[in-house]
């Protein structure tokens, strides 16, 4: 069978073990995550939103949702996949040591990704640039081979498109 | 932080506080509580000075607390209520964690409480201290560490509802010492507490059972495939799995799990199905066009090989746990609720729609089920007199001795739990206690243990192996100190004997460290702990000795001296489709087993 990616988001109750009880999940299993945010979304009611990315046949991807509904913290868990493409997010900064003409050529690719500079010296500059993960994926291959030193990546955020809440 | 936040306000304090052991045993009381398994250690101290205090709950005291859980899912599952168990810190939780796994894998509601270092020592590598939530995290349903004693009458009722409902399964609460003796005039009761985040769907949706009848009206082989979970649900649906066969005429057949669920005695039992199920119940799964599953999770001892498993029937998945649906089985109609609550929906739908199964095919279906049927594959031949004892004919001995008694059976693992789910007779659920999912030897005393106090007049039976009843033995001093009438009968074939029966189907004879030499004398051991003894070697003594247990007033071991070599038959190797079953020895050499259901356990 073929494997796919999905994007699950999970709606939690923000208490301590909660992460480990999800990560164990895809680990005590050999599944894996390949990008993974949690966050507080709602301070009243104290709850958190984990998006994670995993990818496995569908059969497995099923039996991960339906795992991750069973553990006891766990208020909702939506495949934001099955909602058509959902809008998905990551932010990154970026630091790339260099001069001359590679620091002009940072900078120009930069201006063309939209990347922002957050921090600049003499020979080094940290550019934010937030967007889908696969153009990012793209801006960091081209800061690799301009001296990219360092980098720090959210993982991706994401939700439904539409008018329809996926994650009730 | 979750729940219950709606109702802080008309939250009532206590007028005097209380330190957090005295609120763990008011928790208990008002969970109805009457007895705790456990042992003590430095990190429990207050806990069982709370325990001296007061008389309203007993504790049982164990000799290992691996035993308590045990113990703790004997109980359980005898009475239908949750198992409570109490150990101290690091060795006492660490050595919890069989059984918690245990009960995890059986789904059975147990509530295990475990000391814990003062929390402001937690992580510095304290004497005693272990990571006992993050350990038991992946062996628990749920758990919990309570660092604060304003929150712990929460967690408490949390936790009793958690392992009480959907599937059931066990909760840890670790309890920092310094938590336990602090005060507080807190105390939620249980009404006050309702967790948001955990909802159980009990009620099965209208389209679900509509979509099964449908199916099932008009099933021409039927088959109720029924599992552990009408166990759990309560005797009311072990009534209700009846009431639906009756009125449908469908065969019923049952896991080791559920043994008891329908009676053994009705003719529509075809018995247990699965790798040492029956040949008529395997069977009428691979030929069946219309397969109810309620309750059941489609295990791989059940299910044999998975591309080859009941080819060609619809298949509907009764179970209160949608984790799994389709997790190794992909089903046509799954039905997501309480087992006892399906069958009475179904029961009504039937009913009100007024159908019936087609005649004729079920004068067929039935036809083809008694031919399977007189192939007679529980069959065996016991020789009288002086003649070694077949472990088979010990067993069925004992189902005859204890027919009509009030009788909670409990076993150890391997052939003899076997033959004794092929062998007992079951007419009522939370009689059969026995380790399923996890397999675990050691199981049966211990098991015995919890039922014997529940129900202190009825008649208490671990049917063990001289391998396994070595791993919890200890336990025999828990049945003096409580004058436990707790009966072991230990069919001694003095061979790790499923191990061997593997060895020498599978692994070409070489019987690697199967046989256990220097065995005890079970009778001078019963003896030392203050029981009774009796060994039996010839199928002339079987019977007395079995009547000899039985009319003892104490605690008995029957060191059962039975055939060595016997093989648990009927057998699907692991790997095998249903069809692919070894009968008997004639049957094994006809049918070597090669290479692939060797990877498989
Ligand atoms: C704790 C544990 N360790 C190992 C096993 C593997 N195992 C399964 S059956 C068995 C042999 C049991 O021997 P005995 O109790 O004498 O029962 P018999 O099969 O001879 O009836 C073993 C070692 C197990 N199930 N549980
Ligand atoms: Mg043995």
């Amino acid at each position: 069978m073929t494997t796919e990616q999905r994007t699950f988001a999970v709606l939690v109750d923000n208490e301590p073990g909660v992460l480990a009880r999800v990560v164990g999940l895809f680990a005590g299993r050999g599944y894996n995550i390949s990008s993974l945010t949690v966050t507080e979304v709602d301070h009243a009611q104290g709850l958190s939103r984990i998006t994670l990315e995993t990818s496995g046949t569908p059969v497995v991807l099923e039996h991960v949702k339906n795992l991750l509904y069973r553990l006891v913290p766990v208020h909702s868990v939506a495949d934001l996949t099955s909602y058509g493409p959902a809008v998905r997010r990551e932010m990154a900064l970026i630091k790339v040591c260099g001069v001359d003409k590679q620091r002009v050529e940072s900078l120009r690719i930069a201006d063309i990704f939209k990347a922002e500079v957050v921090d600049a010296g003499m020979e080094h500059f940290i550019f934010q640039i937030s967007g889908e993960p696969e153009e990012i994926d793209r801006f960091v291959e081209l800061m690799r081979q301009l001296g990219m030193v360092d980098i720090s990546r959210t993982g991706v955020a994401a939700i439904s498109r539409g008018a329809e809440v996926a994650l009730k | 932080m979750q729940s219950a936040q709606a109702d802080k306000s008309e939250q009532k304090l206590l007028d005097e506080p209380r330190c957090g052991a005295r609120i763990i045993i008011d928790c208990l009381q008002e969970q109805g509580v009457d007895v705790i398994f456990g042992y003590p250690g430095g990190a429990v101290l207050p806990l069982y000075d709370e325990i001296f205090k007061q008389n309203e709950i007993r504790h049982v005291l164990v000799r290992h607390e691996q035993a308590a859980v045990h113990a703790a899912e004997g109980y359980a599952r005898s009475t239908g209520r949750v198992g409570v168990v109490l150990v101290t810190s690091g060795p006492g939780a660490t050595n919890a964690v069989t059984g918690l796994t245990d009960a995890l894998m059986d789904s059975i509601p147990v509530v295990c409480l475990t000391g814990q270092v003062p929390s402001y020592m937690i992580g510095n590598d304290a004497f005693q201290e272990a990571d006992t939530t993050g350990i038991t995290r992946p062996c628990s349903k749920h758990n919990y560490l309570v660092d604060q004693v304003d929150q712990l009458s929460e967690k408490m009722h949390e936790a009793f509802d958690v392992a009480r409902n959907g599937r059931p399964g066990p909760v840890v609460i670790d309890l920092p010492k310094d938590v336990q003796m602090a005060e507080t005039r807190v105390y939620k009761t249980k009404d006050q507490v309702k967790r948001r985040s955990f909802q159980v769907v009990t009620q099965p949706a209208v389209e679900g059972i509509e979509a099964a009848i449908a199916a099932l009206s008009t099933a021409k082989r039927p088959i109720i495939y029924a599992g552990g979970g009408v166990i759990n649900s309560g005797p009311q649906a072990a009534m209700a799995l009846r009431q639906f066969a009756d009125m449908t005429g469908m065969p019923v057949t049952q896991t080791l799990m559920a043994l008891g669920a329908f009676p053994a005695s009705h003719k529509s039992f075809l018995g247990m199905l699965g790798m040492h199920g029956t040949y008529e119940a395997n069977l009428a799964m691979y030929n069946c066009d219309v397969m109810l599953n309620i309750g059941a999770r489609f295990d791989d001892r059940i299910t044999g090989k998975l591309d080859e498993f009941s080819p060609n029937s619809i298949k509907i998945h009764c179970d209160i746990d949608p984790s799994s649906i389709n997790k190794s089985v992909m089903v046509d109609i799954p039905v997501i609720g309480d087992a006892g609550e399906i069958l009475n929906a179904l029961i009504a739908a039937w009913k009100s729609g007024g159908h019936a199964l087609d005649a004729g095919a079920q004068k067929k279906w039935w036809a083809q089920i008694d031919a399977w049927r007189s192939r007679d594959c529980l069959a065996f031949n016991q020789d009288s007199g002086d003649a070694e004892i077949r472990p088979q004919h010990a067993i069925a001995r004992l189902n005859a001795a204890v027919k009509g008694k009030d009788v909670y059976i409990s076993t150890e693992v391997g052939q003899h739990q076997m033959w004794a789910a092929q062998y007992l007779e079951f007419e009522e659920p939370n009689r059969w206690l026995t380790s399923g999912g996890l397999g675990t030897m050691g199981y049966g005393l211990p098991a015995a243990v919890g039922a014997q106090v529940a129900h202190p007049d009825s008649l208490c039976i671990d049917v063990a192996g001289e391998a396994s009843i070595l791993m919890n033995i200890q336990e025999l001093s828990t049945v003096m100190q409580y004058r436990l009438p707790v009966k072991v009968f230990i069919l001694n074939n003095q061979w790790m004997g499923m191990v061997r029966q593997w060895q020498e189907l599978l692994h070409g004879e070489r019987y690697s460290e199967s046989y256990t030499d220097s065995l005890p004398d079970f009778v001078k051991l019963a003896e030392a702990f203050g029981g009774k003894g009796i060994r039996v070697t010839k199928e002339s003594e079987l019977d007395q000795a079995i009547a000899d247990m039985i009319a003892y007033d104490g605690p008995v071991v029957v060191d059962c001296c039975v055939v060595r070599n016997e093989n648990c038959f009927p057998m699907i190797p692991s790997g095998k489709p249903h069809y692919d079953m070894i009968l008997n020895d004639e049957d094994k050499r006809a049918k070597p087993i090669e290479g692939s259901g060797r990877n498989m356990v």
